[in-house]
C-alpha cells in the first residue's frame, strides 16, 4: 500500500494504483479524452494532467493516466496551475475538432468561451483510443498510426480495405471525436457553450482542493479574478 | 462450463504441464500467449519495432524501396501484423513505398550551402537530370532529393552521390562530375 496527499487528503492506494485512479476511487473526477477503463492508458490527450510534488520539491505537471502512486506524493487535481493548462488544452481541442461534443462539453464545463488559435476541422484528435480498442479488445490490428509529426493520422495499411477488419463498429463507438456530434458550432463561433452551467453549486474555495465536488464555474471564476 | 468438459479440460492441463501436449496461440506457447508476463511480453515491444526496422532495411537495400507485396508477404510469414509494419515504414523517411532511383542524388539546402549557391547546384542536377526534388527519373535510374543539412557545412555546397560525399560543388563542373559516376545519356 502506498499513502499520498490527494487534493490534501490522506488516503492510502495498492501499489501500482495511477494517479487517475486514485482519484477516480476518491470521487474526484479529472477529464480524460484518450482513457478508457479497458484499455491501456496512453497519456496522448494530455487533459488528465495534474500537479504533483515531493515535499519541499518542486511540484510538475504529469499526465495522471499514466502516472503510478507513489508514496508521499502530495497531488493537486484541480490547482490553479492545472487549471490553466487544461483550459489551454481544450482550447487547442476546439480549435482542432470543433463537432465534438465531448470537447464542446468540456468547454462549457471548464468555462473555456472563445478560441485564440487558427480554426481547424479535423475529424480525429490522434487519442489513439480507436488503435487501442481494435488491437486490445478486438484482437485485429487492422488500423494504426500512419506517418509521423504533422502528418500522422489514422489508418489501414496502405489505405485500403483491411482483410482484419471485421466492421465490428468497435472504433467508432470509443471516438470521442466522431461518435457524438455537436450540433452548436458554426463557422463564426467555434466554441457552442450551449451547455454553460452558470449557476455555481458550491460556495468554498480551499488552498489544496477548490471543494470536494466537482470543479464547476464558480471556481473558474474565483481563479480569473 | 458442463461438466463432462470440465473434466476434459483438467485432463488437458494436466498434459499441458506435463509437456505431453503443446499448445499454440499467436505463434507463441500457450503459456506465453496468456500470460505475457510469462514470456517476452509487452517490455520488448520496442525489441519488436527494431525487429521491424532491420526486416524493411533488408527489403529495402535489395529492392530500393518496400513493394507492397513484399510488405505482407512478411508480415504473413512473421507472424507480425500489417498495421506494424506499415506504421514503421510510414514512421521513417528514410523507407520509401515508392519506387526509388537506383541512384539516388542528395543535395544539401542547409544554411551553409543555401548561402554558397545550395539552390543553383540543385537547380542545375535537376535540369540535368530532367527530376523535379523528390522525384525519380522515367527510367528509375536517378532519384533526387534535398536535405536540410549534412553536417559537413565545412564543404558547402555539398552533394551527395550514392553516399559519396562531393563538397564545394560548382554549377560549371556539375556536369562533368556527374558523368563520371552516373550512367548520363547524351543527347
Amino acid at each position: 500500500m502506498v499513502n499520498l496527499t490527494l487534493n490534501g487528503l490522506e488516503i492510502t492506494v495498492e501499489k501500482g494504483t495511477t494517479l487517475l485512479e486514485a482519484a477516480k476511487f476518491y470521487g474526484i473526477e479529472i477529464p480524460t479524452l484518450c482513457y478508457d477503463e479497458a484499455l491501456s492508458p496512453y497519456g496522448a490527450c494530455r487533459l488528465c494532467l495534474v500537479e504533483v510534488s515531493k515535499p519541499g520539491g518542486r511540484s510538475k505537471l504529469v499526465s495522471s493516466c499514466t502516472y503510478p502512486a507513489m508514496e508521499g506524493l502530495v497531488v493537486r487535481t484541480h490547482s490553479e496551475r492545472v487549471m490553466k493548462a487544461r483550459r489551454l488544452l481544450i482550447e487547442l481541442y476546439l480549435a482542432t475538432c470543433p463537432s465534438s461534443k465531448t470537447i464542446q462539453d468540456l468547454a462549457s464545463k471548464y468555462h473555456v468561451t472563445k478560441v485564440r488559435f487558427t480554426q481547424k476541422h479535423e475529424d480525429c484528435i490522434l487519442c489513439g483510443l480507436c488503435v487501442r480498442m481494435c488491437e486490445e479488445q478486438m484482437q485485429a490490428k487492422a488500423i494504426g498510426f500512419v506517418n509521423r509529426g504533422a502528418e500522422r493520422r489514422i489508418s489501414t495499411p496502405f489505405d485500403a480495405k483491411s482483410d482484419e477488419c471485421r466492421l465490428c463498429g468497435g472504433c467508432i463507438y470509443i471516438c470521442p471525436a466522431c461518435r457524438l456530434r455537436c450540433q452548436g458550432p458554426n463557422e463564426e463561433s467555434p466554441v457552442c457553450n450551449a451547455c454553460l452551467n452558470l449557476s455555481p453549486p458550491c460556495l468554498d474555495q480551499y488552498d489544496d482542493a477548490m471543494c470536494y465536488m466537482d470543479p464547476c464555474v464558480a471556481c473558474e471564476l474565483k481563479i480569473q479574478k | 462450463m458442463e461438466e463432462k468438459y470440465q473434466d476434459e479440460f483438467e485432463e488437458f492441463l494436466k498434459a499441458l504441464e506435463n509437456g505431453e501436449v503443446t499448445a499454440e496461440y499467436d505463434g507463441k506457447e500457450i503459456s506465453e500467449a496468456v500470460c505475457p508476463a510469462n514470456g517476452s511480453g509487452k517490455g520488448d515491444n520496442n525489441e519488436e519495432n527494431n525487429s521491424i526496422v532491420s526486416l524493411l532495411q533488408e527489403i529495402q537495400k535489395e529492392h530500393h524501396y518496400l513493394p507492397a507485396d513484399v510488405l505482407k508477404e512478411v508480415a504473413e510469414k512473421r507472424n507480425i501484423p500489417l498495421m506494424d509494419i506499415y506504421s514503421v515504414a510510414t514512421f521513417y523517411k528514410s523507407f520509401s513505398l515508392e519506387p526509388v532511383g537506383k541512384h539516388k542524388i542528395v543535395c544539401c539546402s542547409g544554411t551553409a550551402c543555401h548561402v554558397r549557391g545550395g539552390k543553383k547546384i540543385t537547380g542545375e542536377i535537376s535540369r540535368l537530370l530532367k527530376i523535379k526534388p523528390g522525384e525519380t527519373s522515367k527510367d528509375r535510374l536517378f532519384s533526387l532529393e534535398t536535405v536540410s543539412c549534412l553536417g559537413a557545412c565545412a564543404l558547402a555546397p555539398l552533394v551527395v552521390v550514392d553516399g559519396e560525399y562531393c563538397g564545394n560543388m560548382a554549377t560549371s563542373r556539375i556536369e562533368s562530375f556527374l558523368e563520371e559516376r552516373l550512367p548520363l545519356q547524351k543527347e
